[in-house]
């Protein structure tokens, strides 16, 4: 279970996260969507611990691990997995490589034996193969070259090798063609499992077509302002925030 | 020119004057000719200050202002030789071969020591160097007591060949100064392996010098691998000709030393010949590497790359020039050269200065330098997969050196390479 009580975070000073509070009870997936700025993406780069958001008050815990008291990678191996609305290029650094060692050093953190380049292979290709990834994305630069959809399922491809607990997809649906959506949404549910939970940015009521979500959160200017069931993504389709700030 | 006479180089004028008859070839009338000649440059010139355009980033006064003897070799209980890296090991301590701890039989060339040849090699040695315009080669002239001496004969593919230069523990700071003449005939091919050490708590001066000799079509392969100890230091000049159709592919990993000078000059002698320079800075606190090349571009249709990458740390200084002149007849010319830092701290710096002169008018030349830290959003998406930060960090300079490093095909001397760059790392995480 992720818990999130009053969080308030700010950037160069600045408050961008005024006190969230949010609940993704085990096996649940939850959508958050919310106009551009409101602080969606604050919010998973304080949940994976980036530098430069700095938390003023509030806590975060993962099945009763605070969160805030860790290392980017700790928290990684504690099993939050954070899929970067803008995924980075790693020049020099080949794909396989990077895939591999962040498998291992999950894997070490987990107490389970390293995975030897063979073994990595055999388990990357079916991935590959499950994302309709050619092998070719294997032997690149991590995401050099790499179009704004296939990123995103490298993305994907990453979540589904380290299997996290916690999987925060940011905006994993923009840029990608219908085909890619269904691909990547059943990624998402492939992982559905009692000890997995998601929280799913997205500004598009259709990729909650095919991942179901337990629940919507509207966020706005730093705050949860509404949570409701799947029906809510569909009325904001219709009506935008407006109604939901009128709500508020 | 600059005629202040340094302490250090009159410490070594003095050793010349005492060390003249016992140096090697004092019977033989050209050799002793080359050393008064050198002397009298030497004297002239004395150590190279930072007032002379050449040497404007790196102070020599660390070393001039330190009192060399001659070394008194002893190969202590604790030091013993790695494995070789390939079949055939050349083994200097001290700038002095030591045939019993080399192993050069079935070689299927001439290779051996240069004290030994020295009645064969006038008109050979000292045929590409010029004393006269670097002062520190002026020094190698002067005092040189041996080197290796190789001679592949045309169209014999010579293999792997392993320099190996030891410097001994001593308890007052000891200077050598190794003659190498390397010569390649008519489409030969080697592959030498150079590789320096010394001990970390003895000051000492390496001071060798290469002459590099490539026929019509030869092709030689020189993956240098500086590690001298952290009180060293290495001031090392390569002369390089390279005939028609010649490729001279020289690496350089600078990954030990206090003070290191790796200067290259290259002549691309002939039509269609090649010449790589790459390399590696790899520096911690306190260390000092300068990356000095000048390449000439003498005849029509060659090429040249020149990629060079500093990983500076600390309080460390990394230079690198890189002169490349075209000659008029030089039509076709494509030239490249790139020279790339990566700050890992503060308190380092680097000094970069690349420069162009092109007579000919038909030639594709580029040049291009950059200095960065490394990228916050790189490491931090490497660490939220779960890789821990010494790791990430150690991944985005290997990626950062990559590019250098990947020019390095044959298969020895990248493994030589890629085990010098992992063994520093290791030290970085120690
Ligand atoms: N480094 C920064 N410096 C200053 N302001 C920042 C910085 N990072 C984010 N912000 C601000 O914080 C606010 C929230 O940004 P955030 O990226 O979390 O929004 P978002 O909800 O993800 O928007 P989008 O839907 O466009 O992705 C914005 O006003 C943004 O300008
Ligand atoms: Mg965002």
């Amino acid at each position: 279970m992720l818990r999130i009580e009053g969080l308030t975070a700010e950037v160069d000073g600045k408050p961008i996260l005024k006190g969230i509070d949010l609940e993704v009870p085990t096996g649940e997936v939850h959508a958050i969507m919310g106009p551009n700025g409101s602080g969606k993406s604050t919010l998973s780069y304080v949940l994976a611990g980036r530098e430069g958001y700095e938390v003023t008050g509030g806590s975060a815990t993962l099945n009763g691990v605070d969160l805030l008291a860790l290392e980017p990678e700790e928290r990684a191996a504690a099993g939050v997995f954070l899929a970067f609305q803008y995924p980075v290029e790693l020049p020099g650094v080949g794909n396989a490589n990077f895939l591999r060692t962040a498998l291992n050093a999950i894997r070490r953190g987990k107490g389970e034996a390293e995975l030897d380049a063979m073994q990595f292979l055999k388990l990357a290709r079916a991935r590959l193969k499950e994302l309709q990834m050619s092998e070719d994305m294997l032997k690149r630069g991590v995401n050099v070259g790499f179009s704004g959809g296939e990123k995103k399922r490298n993305e994907v491809l990453q979540m589904a090798l380290l299997r996290p607990s916690l999987a925060i997809l940011d905006e994993t649906d923009s840029g990608l063609d219908i085909d890619a959506l269904k691909i990547v949404a059943d990624g998402v549910n492939a992982l559905r499992a009692p000890d997995f939970a998601a929280l799913v940015i997205t500004h598009y009521q259709r990729l909650l077509d095919y991942i179901v979500p337990d629940k919507v959160h509207v966020l706005m200017q730093g705050r949860i302002v509404q949570t409701g069931g799947p029906e809510l993504a569909k009325q904001l389709e219709a009506s935008g925030y407006a109604s939901v700030q009128a709500a508020a | 020119m600059n005629t202040v006479v340094h302490s250090g180089a009159e410490g070594f004028l003095h050793r010349f004057e005492g060390l003249r008859a016992r140096l090697p070839g004092q019977r033989l009338a050209w050799v002793q000719a080359l050393r008064e000649a050198a002397a009298a440059q030497f004297r002239a010139a004395g150590f190279p200050t930072r007032r002379v355009e050449a040497w404007k980033y790196t102070d020599l006064r660390p070393v001039s202002d330190a009192a060399f003897d001659e070394a008194l070799t002893i190969l202590g209980d604790g030091d013993t030789l790695p494995a070789p890296r390939g079949e055939r090991r050349a083994v200097f301590v001290d700038g002095r071969f030591r045939e019993e701890l080399s192993q050069l039989d079935g070689a299927g060339f001439a290779v051996g020591s240069l004290a030994e040849q020295l009645p064969r090699l006038e008109g050979r040695l000292g045929a590409l160097a010029r004393p006269a315009e670097e002062p520190l080669v002026a020094l190698n002239s002067m005092l040189f007591e041996d080197g290796l001496v190789v001679t592949v004969p045309a169209g014999v593919a010579g293999g792997v060949l392993e320099l190996r230069s030891l410097a001994s523990r001593s308890e007052r700071p000891a200077a050598f100064h190794p003659r190498h003449l390397i010569r390649l005939e008519a489409g030969a091919s080697l592959t030498l392996i150079e590789e320096s050490t010394g001990p970390e708590d003895t000051r000492y001066l390496h001071n060798p010098v290469f002459e590099i000799e490539l026929a019509e079509g030869a092709v030689l392969t020189h993956a240098r691998i500086q590690r001298e100890g952290v009180k060293g230091f290495q001031l090392g000049t390569v002369y390089a000709r390279i005939e028609s159709g010649a490729t001279y592919d020289n690496f350089t990993l600078n990954a030990g030393a206090r003070l290191v000078r790796n200067e290259i000059h290259a002549v691309l002698a002939g039509p269609k010949s090649a010449c790589h320079m790459n390399g590696a800075q790899l520096l911690r606190d306190g260390q000092h590497a300068d990356t000095t090349t000048v390449l000439d571009h003498a005849a029509p249709d060659c090429a040249s790359r020149q990629t060079y990458k500093t990983v500076l740390q600390g309080k460390s200084r990394g230079v690198f020039q890189g002169k490349i002149h075209v000659h008029q007849v030089a039509q076709r010319t494509d030239g490249y050269q790139m020279n790339q830092a990566l700050l890992l701290s503060p308190d380092a710096e680097i000094d970069s200065k690349p420069q162009l002169e092109i007579y000919a008018d038909d030639v594709k030349c580029s040049h291009g330098a950059t200095v960065g830290a490394l990228d916050a959003d790189q490491l931090f998406y490497l660490r939220a997969r779960g890789i821990p930060e010494a790791k990430a960090r150690s991944i985005l300079v290997e990626a950062f050196l990559q590019e250098a490093i990947e020019g390095v095909t044959d298969e020895t001397a990248r493994a030589a390479l890629d085990s010098a760059v992992a063994g520093w790392w290791e030290k970085e995480a120690a």
